[in-house]
């Protein structure tokens, strides 16, 4: 089929659709005009219920928190996806970074982005944590905190101390890492249980409102949820990066 | 017309699809699937909003003030974090195509090559 003719394939169609899309959106109330009532529910009583002032983290890892681990796990079944799409085949093999640093001596990194990286691990990685541990107070959480924390080893990859990344031979702390966040938020779901109450219920002392030592599991959750991320996302980073070391066999 | 906003998600969402059917790059299809993507969060942003109302963060903020629907921004974390997933094993796909084939068109995949 020519390009033309799969253009005018998709455009008949999508035209279709298109309109029944516009149709749809017609029926909708009118913009800015918010009818509820779940998330003015949700409003009036995250504080005197769960004693946290983020309403969306509220709803994330609590309210709606059983819809949470599932979607915890698309991201741990993601990585071992990619880490099985990007394994080692038969006929590859790797190169030792050290061979490949030395036929790519040229290729260096300039000392002001290398500087600029390495000087910028250390907030980023506090940030990070400032993020994940204030989930349930400001905007933010174990996912956002947990992506912001896996910039960090980017960092230190973007300095060109990719030695230094591989000799740190991160592979086994952040499988630990992945496993132990992605259970920890199950295992925190059985405590619920363990309680007499229902499967991830808010058991936990709720403490008082603002602080963070509050709203009972939620910044427990977050943590978890953080830990999960950060090694996600630095697993997904290091098995591509991973790749650039990778050579067929006779090419 | 107070529908106007919703159309900007239309407006990504057949962009986005456009772009993944005309594509002739694998990593090109990935962007267009993050635009697609795209709507479904504008679109469910725009329906949880409401006129002067707050971000559904309640620290330091007077009792009672009008806030937008937090569940569609939570609905709408749970779908940025699949888009993430989403491109990354794709990623891994174009990856690995592009070791056997050594191109990244579509037109070059011949089906159920070894």
């Amino acid at each position: 089929m020519t390009a033309r003719a799969r253009v005018w394939l998709f455009l008949v169609p999508a035209l279709g659709a298109a309109a029944l899309f516009v149709w749809a959106l017609t029926g909708l109330p009118d913009f800015g005009h918010y009818r509820g009532p779940y998330g003015d529910v949700v409003n009036a009583r995250v504080i005197p219920e769960r004693h946290a002032t983020s309403a969306v983290a509220a709803v994330n890892f609590d309210y709606r928190g059983f819809d949470t681990i599932g979607e915890e796990f698309i991201l741990f079944a993601a990585v071992v996806g990619v880490t099985v799409l990007l394994r080692l085949e038969r006929d590859e093999h790797e190169e030792s970074p050290r061979d490949r640093a030395e036929r790519h001596a040229s290729i260096e990194v300039a000392d002001a982005v290398a500087l600029a990286c390495i000087g910028l691990v250390a907030p980023v990685l506090v940030l990070g944590v400032y993020v994940v541990t204030h989930g349930h107070l400001t905007p933010g959480g174990g996912f956002q905190g947990g992506v912001i924390l896996a910039g960090g080893p980017l960092l230190v990859y973007l300095a060109g101390r990719y030695i230094t990344l591989r000799q740190l031979r991160p592979k086994g702390v952040l499988d630990l890492g992945e496993g132990a966040g992605a259970g920890g938020f199950v295992l925190i779901g059985f405590v619920g249980l363990v309680a007499g109450a229902a499967f991830l219920e808010n058991v936990f002392p709720l403490g008082s409102t603002g602080s963070v030592f509050s709203a009972g599991t939620l910044p427990v959750i977050n943590v978890s949820v953080g830990l999960e991320v950060a090694a996600g996302i630095t697993l997904i980073v290091y098995e591509f990066l991973e790749q650039a070391l990778i050579v067929r066999a006779g090419r | 017309m107070n529908q106007l906003p919703y159309f900007l998600a239309a407006w990504l969402f057949f962009v986005g699809l456009y772009g993944m059917v005309t594509t002739r790059n694998f990593l090109h299809l990935v962007m267009c699937l993050g635009v697609l993507q795209a709507s479904t969060y504008v679109l469910l942003l725009e329906v949880g909003y409401r006129a002067g109302g707050t971000a559904p963060i309640f620290k330091d903020v007077p009792r009672g003030t009008r806030a937008v629907d937090p569940v569609v921004q939570a609905l709408t974390l749970t779908d940025v974090v699949v888009g993430v997933t989403v491109a990354a094993l794709l990623m891994a796909l174009a990856l690995q195509a592009h070791k056997r084939c050594g191109s990244l068109d579509p037109n070059d995949m011949r089906p159920m090559q070894g």
